[in-house]
């Protein structure tokens, strides 16, 4: 308790919930569910990992507009994975009321 | 027209100025005044001279009213209401036509609604609870450089509230040892440091020395972490000029967000802040010095909600909000109606929340609320199901107080906002469930556990001073 725990070096982190354990998909599922019932549309997004720092990745398919399936979205997180061997995948809920994003966390880091 | 003769002499101010019967205009800006009149006056009268004092009246007649049309131009007080459970004051509302004001001066209309009617001798006290600003007139504001939605795009902060934090001690570091406890801070888990209200640019650390060191800190940890980071530089000066020198110097360096402290600055020098931030794609931060001296009052100043409109018209994309549950006053409800205003495009009257009248700010910008003051891991669940995703929960002492360092502070915090917006939507009733949640959490992240062994049994509980009166 007394004793002091260094930090050690900074760690590359990924923005939202990427504080937390890589999210189980379990708990995908119930994020999912989440930004569904927000009204968002969810989207799939993926990059190489060098390139995770900069705004724009890559699109998978196009957003999922008005897909109220947990299930057909988790398939295609999978899909999306399986295609892009070595990126990272980021589930995105784009806010069209705000013209912005309600969400965006990491769901896949390869390696991981 | 000429129907009207000349009389010197001393008049009823309610003869001219209380027009029970009249309607408002959609253009008319709107106010409502507590007043607690001197023992005599019908608070008729009480209302019509402060209508008559903060628009065209003074306390005698005089001839040249006659080269103008004063009803086209006066203010009228329209409404009279009982302060519940108060029997010593009563509220005033009052319509002033939009063309009294300079459009886009909140400086013009302050002039005129908090100017010299505050020292009137009919009154014993008066305060402005609230201003209802009409959309023709907010069209005419800058507001916010850039607004909640352009901030998290330029920040790249998703679904979850933005974590800061002041770097203390608030004076004597000097630059270099300031900058390694910025770093330290954002490295951590932290999305934003701040200078403190009163860092300008003293002696033990002049600003630019300052902004170097924390540049070369926040630009590390962004590249180390892979995630925006940023530290509100303060350019708060003795002098617009030096103002303008210190944001573009910030601005030089690759700074993405600055801080004013728009009160003790005025508004006439934030409103210009506000426009170079504009021009130049910089965040803007605010912070509220002196607010207190003016809100905290129930029978005399104005109302921080009134701050806060002014504040959205002149111009920040942060603005402090309390906290609620930490070291400094904030009811709940009356926080949450002025959250409201900051970050909504229409806010309905609500008095549970102190909203006197429905605001419509059409498409202006929002402003991000801030809490700080006292907060720590403890308080997340709370401030979670309180401010929500768009919000700065900012906790100084409750990240470089961590005993193992402002690190593992950050990641702390971090961890827990977390782990609670994750409950939150899964479904869990974080303020019921937050002992749970952060103990949960606190399994994978031995930071968050010392904090929360750290930081148990520290409360702020005295009650608030400014009730609402309901």
């Amino acid at each position: 308790m007394d004793e002091i725990r260094p930090f050690g070096a900074t760690e590359r982190k990924g923005e939202t919930f990427s504080y937390l354990p890589l999210l189980t998909p379990e708990k995908i599922r119930k994020q999912i569910a989440y930004l569904i019932a927000q009204g968002w549309s969810p989207a799939i997004e993926h990059t190489e990992p060098e390139k995770a720092f900069l705004n724009y990745w890559y699109l998978w398919k196009l957003p999922f507009f008005g897909e109220q399936s947990i299930e057909r979205i988790m398939a295609e997180i999978e899909a999306c994975k399986r295609a892009n061997s070595g990126h990272m995948v980021r589930l995105t809920g784009f806010d069209n009321y705000t013209q912005s994003r309600g969400t965006a966390f990491i769901v896949y880091r390869a390696g991981r | 027209m000429a129907k009207k003769t000349y009389q010197a002499g001393v008049k009823d101010y309610q003869s001219t100025y209380w027009t029970p019967d009249y309607i408002p205009l959609d253009t008319d800006l709107l106010a409502c005044f507590k007043i607690v009149a001197q023992e005599g006056v019908p608070p008729e009268e009480a209302a019509a001279a402060v209508a008559a004092e903060s628009s065209t009246g003074t306390w005698t007649t005089v001839w040249t009213d006659l080269l103008t049309d004063l009803d086209y131009y006066k203010g009228r007080a329209y409404r009279i209401e009982p302060v519940p459970g108060d029997d010593t004051a009563f509220y005033a509302f009052i319509a002033y036509p939009i063309d009294l004001f300079e459009e886009g001066s909140v400086v013009n209309v302050l002039t005129s609604l908090v100017g010299n009617v505050f020292g009137f001798k009919a009154l014993r006290s008066l305060r402005l609870e609230d201003i209802r600003f009409p959309i023709a007139y907010v069209k005419t504001c800058g507001g916010p450089p850039n607004g909640i939605q352009v901030e998290r795009d330029r920040m790249n902060k998703y679904g979850r509230a933005l974590l800061g934090c002041t770097i203390k001690p608030k004076l004597g570091l000097s630059a270099k040892n300031y900058g390694m406890a910025v770093y330290e801070c954002l490295r951590g888990g932290l999305d934003f440091t701040k200078d403190d209200e009163n860092v300008n640019s003293q002696p033990f650390m002049r600003w630019r020395h300052r902004f170097e060191f924390v540049v070369e800190a926040t630009l590390k940890a962004q590249a180390e972490t892979g995630e925006r980071k940023g530290h509100y530089l303060n350019v708060t000066a003795s002098t617009p000029e030096e103002m303008y020198k210190r944001a573009e110097f910030a601005k030089e360096l690759g700074a993405p967000i600055i801080m004013h402290d728009f009160f003790t600055g005025g508004f006439c020098a934030n409103t210009g802040l506000a426009n170079w931030c504009r021009d130049n794609g910089m965040l803007l931060h605010i912070h509220r010095a002196m607010h207190a001296v003016v809100d905290r009052n129930p029978y005399h100043g104005i109302h921080f909600r009134v701050l806060t409109k002014c504040l959205r018209l002149s111009g920040g994309d942060h603005m402090h909000s309390g906290t609620v549950v930490g070291k400094l006053e904030g009811d709940r409800e009356a926080t949450l109606g002025w959250i409201d205003t900051m970050r909504e495009s229409f806010v309905p009257e609500n008095r549970k929340r102190g909203l006197f009248f429905d605001q419509d700010w059409g498409s202006l910008p929002g402003v991000l609320p801030v809490a700080s003051g006292g907060i720590h891991v403890w308080h997340m669940p709370a401030l979670v199901n309180i401010f929500g995703d768009d919000s700065c929960l900012q906790f100084g002492g409750g990240t470089l107080g961590h005993p193992w360092g402002n690190a593992a502070g950050a990641a702390a915090n971090r961890v827990a906002v977390e782990a609670c917006t994750d409950a939150r939507n899964e479904g869990r009733d974080v303020e019921r469930e937050g002992k749970e949640v952060l103990t949960e959490a606190a399994q994978h992240s031995p930071e968050l556990k010392i904090a929360l062994e750290t930081w148990k049994e520290i409360k702020f509980e005295f009650d608030t001073v400014d009730k609402l009166d309901i």
